[in-house]
């Protein structure tokens, strides 16, 4: 698209005019699409019969935003042609430092998130800040990292990286409900169980790739769900599994009793201690992902990965197992989901399947293509980006007060969700941090430009 | 060949069909060790099919091909081998080998056999260090302990990783792409991707390499170092090879055998001089039609 205004600046003689023309026909083509999904609207009326409703208004928005859009989106581009070429924007890699400092200061500041909530927002408002922010987010972005090993390094293009979670978490909850394991045993087994399950998932889809490893790993997270749904006797099915043992503080549970953490420590009892010890535990959970991430991919299995998303056929002939080194993606990126799903069960204390749907899956997977596939920081911060965004619209009660009180903007996720999508994909097709840090180096670390990485194809 | 020594590999009978087909049609042939051994023919006359058997990227229909990492091994032990339905045995001579009968990882790792693609095949966004790198995946795995010595960050394993860049340096040298070292594969002009293709699969120490079409889209002087490379890795590292080639200078230059191909079947094996005169090869070649032959043939005869 960022052709067209160039080509129409050498064309036409006046740019102002063709690019009134040019909105005009978007606004033509809002019209189109705005009648048959807006125009018309079926109600009840009093006497209980379906009667239509004009609302030849919201077209009218519609169409308006639609011709006022292209043309502010004209000059911009315009103007943008105008200024130095846009190819020197897209090879732009950040120096070495940088990528350094950004994760130090991020490390910081999470290290440090809790008390800073505490102090800013007070004993109440911390509540939301920890759990609702803070404790989602890093869920989320230990599920990117966890995925990045399977998409952004393997380069095996899994839409079904949810059942991983749900494994975890339903393994938490069952052994901790059937034979009373504490959090502190089941979050290993729960991994370990993840793991396994992805080298089961792993087995049928190796001769796979691209779009039909796609399918096959979507189909296998919604089996994992389906069966969740009907096994009554074993997971409840809709109904969930409840009760699910919390954390504790080495041996030290979090209430209001004489042999809780609070007393242990003679300090007055509350439920915050409980969300600032889970938000660490995730914290370092995220952290251990990481760790284990950039250190495999200074190993060679990790080198095998990579070169396995490059060149599958080059990587048999050089006499790498590409069977196992699938397997062992597979597994590694499926522990580290089962990890998160183990704890999201002990946060919560009750799960159901409802907790692990398609969604879910698409929104890691989102994140870890927004943040630039195999990019650690990238997708860190894509996950604060998406998650927190679509947290803060909880927020925005301000809304109700332009908008009527019927209008709420967490009804609008799924819109803003798409719409930072497509911009980040026109501004940055190949996500946040487009670019790719060699895994070893004999003068110096030169980062490699995303349009020589290969993409996640399967 | 010499009938004391094994040669490195012994084809026989291979025969190669995809559906109705025949690609290869009952292809034997010897690559003795230590020898340039040159594979030409015509195109489609089946030169790559014949690489992707040997290097177990395809199944062959039927045929032995038979790699020995010895220098003498007896006739009854080769025939006992092919009998016991095993893919390969450890002898006291030395290992031999039924590549037909092995995965296409295995070949590479345990029979020692390295190739290179007609159509460069590179991890185009992995830096030229990495790719040399990743070559010595196997020795590097087994020095990480599969892994955790690595992740442990163990002596053994970084010393282990220490010499893999060594080597990889010592090739970077002799290819002349020291300075690359850090850049992108993908980012490198042609020769050098072809020099860097061959570079990588030595890295992984092979017994025999197997070049397809390694002077293609070279000008001369790159044609020329290439041949001076080649040399140099036989002369060295005592790496036989195995060379699927059109240019003909390098073929018959450098080249201790040669095994013309035309239509799946073999049509003249010998030496270069020997084959270059062949009636039939010119035949093949010049693409006169069966008559000619053998008026060609007869004119030589007089």
């Amino acid at each position: 698209m960022p052709v067209a205004p160039a080509e129409l600046r050498s064309s036409s003689a006046r740019p102002i005019l063709a690019a009134l023309k040019e909105a005009f026909g978007a606004a033509l083509l809002a019209l189109g699409l705005s009648v048959p999904i807006l125009a018309l609207r079926t109600e009840q009326d009093i006497s209980n019969q379906l009667v239509l409703r004009p609302r030849w208004d919201y077209v009218a928005v519609a169409v308006l935003a639609a011709f006022l859009g292209r043309l502010l989106y004209l000059a911009a581009a315009a103007a943008n042609a105008r200024r130095a070429p846009r190819q020197a924007a897209a090879a732009w890699v950040p120096p070495a430092g940088l990528a350094r400092f950004v994760s130090i200061a991020g490390l910081i500041v999470l290290l440090l998130y809790p008390p800073i909530a505490l102090a800013l927002t007070g004993r109440a408002g911390a509540i939301k800040w920890i759990d609702n922010f803070g404790i989602q987010i890093m869920i989320y972005i230990m599920l990117g990292w966890g995925l990045n090993i399977v998409v952004g390094l393997a380069g095996l293009l899994d839409l079904g990286y949810v059942a991983f979670y749900a494994v975890g978490a339903y393994s938490t909850a069952l052994l901790a409900q059937n034979f009373h394991l504490s959090f502190w045993l089941c979050l290993p087994l729960a991994g370990i169980l993840a793991a396994f399950w992805g080298i089961l998932l792993g087995f049928p889809v190796l001769r796979l790739r691209g779009d039909y490893l796609a399918i096959v790993t979507l189909a296998f997270g919604e089996i994992i769900r389906l069966v969740l749904i009907n096994w009554v006797p074993v997971t409840n099915g809709y109904a969930g599994i409840s009760g699910i043992p919390r954390p504790s503080f080495f041996g030290l549970p979090f209430n209001a009793s004489d042999q809780g953490f609070a007393a242990f420590f003679g300090i007055e009892f509350t439920p915050l201690h409980r969300l600032i010890f889970l938000f660490y535990v995730i914290l370092a959970l995220a952290l251990l992902t990481n760790w284990v991430t950039l250190r495999l991919r200074r190993l060679p299995i990790g080198r095998a990965w990579e070169a396995l998303r490059e060149d599958e056929i080059a990587c048999r002939s050089l006499g790498i197992n590409t069977t196992n080194t699938k397997l062992t993606a597979f597994a590694i990126g499926a522990g580290f989901g089962g990890f998160a799903g183990s704890f999201f069960a002990a946060r919560q204390g009750f799960i159901s399947p409802e907790s692990f749907t398609f969604m879910e899956s698409a929104v890691v997977l989102a994140i870890v293509v927004l943040g630039g596939m195999g990019s650690q920081i990238g997708v860190a911060i894509a996950a604060v980006a998406m998650i927190g965004g679509t947290e803060i619209l909880r927020e925005l009660d301000w809304l109700k007060d332009i908008f009527g009180p019927a209008f709420d903007p967490t009804q609008y996720r799924m819109l803003l969700f798409g719409l930072a999508m497509v911009v980040v994909m026109i501004w940055k097709p190949r996500g946040l941090i487009s670019y790719r840090q060699p895994s070893i180096f004999l003068h110096e670390s030169k980062p490699v430009r995303a349009d020589m990485v290969k993409e996640g194809h399967g | 060949m010499a009938a004391a020594s094994t040669p490195l590999l012994q084809v026989e009978h291979l025969t190669m069909r995809f559906g109705g087909l025949v690609a290869i049609d009952d292809l034997s042939f010897s690559a003795a060790r230590g020898d340039i051994t040159a594979i030409i023919g015509p195109n489609g006359a089946g030169k790559t099919t014949v690489f992707n058997c040997i290097t177990g990227f395809y199944k062959p229909s039927s045929g032995r091909m038979l790699l020995s990492l010895g220098d003498t091994i007896g006739e009854t032990e080769i025939a006992a081998l092919t009998a016991s339905g095993t893919r390969s045995k450890v002898l006291p001579a030395g290992s031999a080998f039924l590549l037909e009968r092995m995965p296409d990882y295995e070949i590479a790792a345990r029979a020692r056999v390295a190739r290179t693609f007609q159509n460069i095949r590179l991890f185009a966004g992995m830096t030229v260090l990495e790719n040399l790198v990743v070559a010595q995946h196997n020795a590097l795995m087994d020095a990480s302990a599969w892994t955790i010595a690595g992740l442990l960050g163990l002596k053994r394993y970084r010393d282990a990783e220490a010499k893999a860049v060594e080597r990889a340096r010592l090739w970077l040298d002799k290819i002349g792409l020291t300075e690359r070292a850090d850049d992108p594969a993908g980012d490198l002009p042609y020769g050098a991707q072809r020099r860097l293709e061959i570079a990588r699969a030595m890295c992984s120490e092979p017994a025999m390499l197997c070049l397809d079409e390694p002077a293609a889209g070279l000008n001369p002087r790159e044609s020329a170092d290439l041949k001076t490379f080649l040399r140099s890795i036989r002369a060295e590292h005592g790496t036989s090879i195995l060379l699927i080639e059109h240019d003909m200078s390098v073929v018959m230059e450098i080249s201790d055998h040669v095994v013309v191909l035309e239509y799946g079947r073999k049509i003249s094996d010998g030496p270069p001089e020997e084959v270059r005169n062949d009636p039939k090869v010119i035949a093949a070649y010049l693409g006169v039609e069966d008559e000619e032959v053998e008026k060609v043939e007869a004119e030589i005869a007089q």
